[in-house]
């Protein structure tokens, strides 16, 4: 292990009267990877914003090489040679991944294409990468575009590397050549940040973890000498257990069938080819999928949101048993046909509930038509939402505040509670934990499950493929919007969920 | 390296984003904006004039307060610009960017006039009032209903769309100022009904404007009651916040367009309808002043709340009344009292980012700054 890359000490950041970090220590040092460690909220993007020049801490120092340093801006991050690799992507899409990577730089030797070309070339060989300097981003899969965001820091020069949840967006087998790549520029000196919430990629990559919790810092310690339970005791601050008790499914009955449904969006791409699928009572079914495979659209397919080209959703109604083909229909035709279809959508705030609105107008949005009145009202809602308050411990200053201003955790609760209060028999979710913190995600699990033993078909469209077979009863991986296989949550592995999930692009190339 | 650790320097401030403000913290702002405005603009009277800036100041309050005449004429003033506002106020709370309320309002004016022309001396006052009303509110409704139901069916931009609307209903105007021209030919057409006041809205208690301003004060509390507590207010606002959301929740969003626009463009219509038989008793293609405009301003600035707008509509012709005064007394010309009205919504709104953001100046800026 090398000498430290970069120091900070003491450093502390407010945003107006909420701290996102308080007195926080970190060292890196070169030729090693450091997991930083914590919650959503916790601030640890805050924190790698002051290293790569995004914000100014308010106290505090920073020091490079033994060098305390002033970086104030992006561009005095990248005369330190420090690099960050953002979660969401910042390229041009209609530019080849080359001129991408050279894209703001001025290089003493002119423009010239073909001798950046080669360089980027010489670099992937150097540590693994597989792309083509030539192909357009938009051409890519999420994986290669990661890819060109770490060619364009280390062309920059970049000997510490900031990562910014790298793995959200990508398969099992995606993730496990990232590793190979980042162990490879670890052994050749460079220091290398990664932030992360997943535990067990901690565990295989880094060499030492840093943890904080709500801004503040907990602690250091060695990969090898630590545990699972240890490192979430460090980042929620007392023992929880990770365990998602999974009940087995009773009286199970049909409750939604889906054939082949087909959906060509605006672009004229086939988002949703020939997708047939059972949903029964009392069932989670998974389905998992990399990002943008059709899961959006197959959820407000039957949800009523998206216009279709083919196919039926018949809905087993359980109050008059008899069968409705639920396709072609308004939402509010569905309600009106007593179908009680839940939907939390991936898009919360811009989708599921309005920002700007308080929590009490935000639980009448599905049910505020009710009665003929001209006027709202407001009784019943308010009881709700503080019903909601209290069971799910939204933490607020009252039931009239905007839900904008709440943290993502509460604005779930919130938007969970609303869709459960409806007692539906059909629940959707889209990414219900996605920005939660630990305690938050194991009590939407527990809500999920409870729905489930009583009677609801709920489908829970997730990311996390360890929380996907442990929630689960059966996992329907998606990709390019085709079913490329069903498999039993009990019985299965992450590898075979994770071949299942690009198989598609695979037989696509073939065609 | 060594060198440009002393180049580099902390920056000297930076901006933040206030999560919450105490009610009285925000208004102290504002007051003080208003002050520093009244300051800036003394400074700009006493070095572009030479006047006394105080005496300047009780000109414009003067021109507005001075007597019982001109308190009457503002009250009315300030009536006709907040019925104005609060016609757009809906379509602008559903993010639909409705910049022809000038040319709603004049279809209205068109449409009331018709009917006190041609029907004005065959019809009993009640009925002749009734036909008004309904036929004022029907034209300015449909008016503003085109754009709407172009955007709902054809996704077209209201904004040009509104804005091209308001020269055809000025060319309107203007065909019929001729056609019912009075001497025939003149393009004037003068006071109608000037001898049996026919169609005119009567007085109250002896003072002609009472009337407008109690129906637009009615207007006020109802709109504030429609956006507030009506689903129908509850819809516009989620249309205007997030059409995401209120396709998720399967509202009909065409629809709502469509009805908040013919209920703006009625306002509208009655503001015209006010207006010629209100006050004017005539009508013109200026007759709606640039009030379709500036009722734009006004609503923004009382952000939409129907009470707020009494407050800035009543500020922006203040400033209009003062104004003008001034040019007259102190034989400026117009373009003073627009430095001024601008001085002093410039302060006005800019205060708005210190409401919604505070500055945090570097802790030892004092040493640095030598």
């Amino acid at each position: 292990m090398g000498s430290a890359a970069i120091e900070l000490k003491n450093i502390t950041k407010t945003f107006g009267t909420i701290v996102a970090n308080k007195d926080v220590n970190l060292t890196v040092n070169r030729g090693e990877i450091l997991s930083i460690l914590g919650e959503n909220g916790s601030g640890k993007t805050t924190l790698m914003n002051m290293i790569s020049g995004i914000y100014f801490p308010d106290h505090g120092s920073i020091y490079i090489d033994g060098q305390e340093v002033v970086i104030r801006s992006p561009k005095d991050a990248f005369q330190y040679k420090i690099g960050m690799i953002h979660q969401h992507f910042k390229l041009v899409d209609v530019f080849s991944a080359a001129e991408n990577i050279v894209l703001g730089l001025q290089e003493k030797e002119g423009f010239n294409l073909k001798h950046s070309a080669e360089r980027i070339r010489k670099i992937s060989l150097q540590y693994g990468f597989d792309i083509d300097p030539m192909k357009k981003i938009y051409e890519m899969s999420i994986s290669e575009k990661q890819t060109v965001e770490i060619i364009k820091v280390l062309y920059r020069g970049a000997d510490i590397l900031i990562l910014d949840e790298p793995t959200a967006v990508l398969t099992p087998q995606e993730t496990q050549k990232l590793f190979t790549v980042l162990r490879r520029m670890r052994d050749d000196g460079k220091a290398i940040i990664i932030i992360t919430h997943k535990l067990h990629e901690v565990l295989a990559l880094s060499d030492r973890v840093t943890v904080l919790r709500k801004g503040e810092y907990v602690g250091t310690v060695n990969t090898k000498e630590t545990n699972e339970s240890q490192l979430t005791e460090m980042m929620v601050g007392k023992k929880v257990s990770l365990n998602i008790e999974r009940s087995e499914c009773e009286n199970q009955v049909q409750r939604l069938e889906v054939k082949h449904l087909d959906c060509i969006n605006r672009e004229g791409v086939k988002v949703l080819n020939d997708i047939c699928f059972n949903l029964s009572s009392g069932e989670i079914l998974g389905v998992a999928g990399i990002a943008g495979s059709g899961q959006r659209e197959l959820l407000e397919a039957i949800a009523g949101l998206q216009h279709l080209n083919g196919g039926e959703i018949l809905y087993n109604n359980p109050a008059t048993n008899q069968i409705d083909n639920l396709r072609g229909r308004t939402p509010l035709q569905i309600r009106e046909m007593g179908v009680r279809l839940s939907f939390v959508p991936e898009d919360r705030l811009g989708m599921g509930l309005v920002a700007n609105m308080d929590i009490v107008d935000n639980m009448m949005l599905r049910s505020y038509r009710k009665g003929k009145s001209f006027f709202l009202e407001r009784k019943a809602p308010k009881n709700l939402a503080e019903q909601i308050i209290e069971q799910l411990e939204v933490v607020t200053p009252d039931a009239h505040t905007p839900v904008r201003r709440l943290s993502g955790g509460n604005v779930q609760k919130v938007l969970v509670g609303r869709e459960i209060a409806a007692a539906p028999t059909v629940l959707m979710v889209a990414y219900p934990v996605r920005g939660l913190d630990i305690n938050s995600s194991y009590l939407i699990y527990n809500l999920l499950n409870e729905q489930k033993k009583k009677g609801v078909a709920v489908i829970f469209v997730g990311e996390d493929l360890d929380v996907l077979m442990e929630l689960c009863d059966r996992i329907m991986v998606i990709g390019s919007g085709r079913i490329t296989g069903t498999v039993d949550a009990r019985t299965t592995t992450k590898e075979e969920i994770g071949l299942l999930m690009t198989k598609s692009d695979r037989g696509e190339d073939n065609e | 390296m060594s060198k440009k650790e002393t180049t580099v320097r902390e920056p000297y401030f930076h901006i933040v984003k206030r999560t919450s403000i105490p009610w009285w913290k925000a208004w102290t702002i504002r007051i003080l904006a208003v002050v520093a405005a009244l300051v800036v603009s003394g400074l700009i009277t006493v070095l572009l004039t030479g006047e006394d800036p105080f005496k300047v100041y009780g000109t414009m309050i003067g021109g507005s307060f001075g007597t019982p005449r001109r308190i009457w004429g503002m009250a009315q003033n300030l009536a006709m610009l907040l019925c104005v506002s609060l016609a757009v106020t809906p379509a602008f709370k559903m993010k639909f960017w409705n910049i022809g309320a000038e040319g709603q309002v004049l279809i209205g004016a068109l449409a009331t006039t018709a009917c006190m022309i041609k029907l004005g001396d065959s019809l009993p006052t009640p009925v002749l009032f009734a036909v008004m009303i309904v036929s004022s509110i029907i034209c300015a409704g449909i008016w503003a209903m085109i754009p709407a139901y172009c955007r709902a069916k054809w996704n077209t931009n209201e904004t040009l769309f509104t804005l091209m609307m308001n020269y055809i209903a000025i060319q309107l105007v203007s065909y019929f100022s001729y056609e019912w021209s009075v001497p025939k030919g003149s393009g004037q057409i003068g006071v109608i009904n000037s001898a049996s006041q026919a169609g005119w809205m009567p007085a109250i208690l002896g003072k002609p404007y009472l009337a407008n301003i109690l129906i637009v004060a009615v207007l006020t509390v109802l709109m504030y009651i429609y956006l507030n507590y009506s689903k129908q207010g509850y819809e516009i606002q989620i249309v205007g916040e997030s059409e995401n959301t209120a396709r998720y929740i399967g509202l009909n969003i065409k629809k709502v367009i469509i009805r908040t626009m013919l209920l703006s463009g009625a306002l509208c219509g009655i503001a015209g309808l006010l207006l010629v038989s209100g006050t004017d008793h005539t009508l013109t293609r200026n007759l709606a002043g640039g009030r379709g405009f500036t009722a734009i301003m006004v609503a923004w600035l009382a952000k939409f709340n129907p009470f707020y707008m009494i407050l800035t509509s009543f500020l922006i012709v203040f400033l209009q009344k003062g104004a003008t005064e001034i040019s007259t007394i102190f034989a400026l010309n117009n373009s003073f009292s627009d430095i001024i009205t601008g001085i002093i919504i410039f302060f006005i709104i800019g205060s708005e980012f210190f409401v919604n953001y505070s500055i945090k100046f570097r802790e030892n800026a004092k040493e640095d700054a030598k």
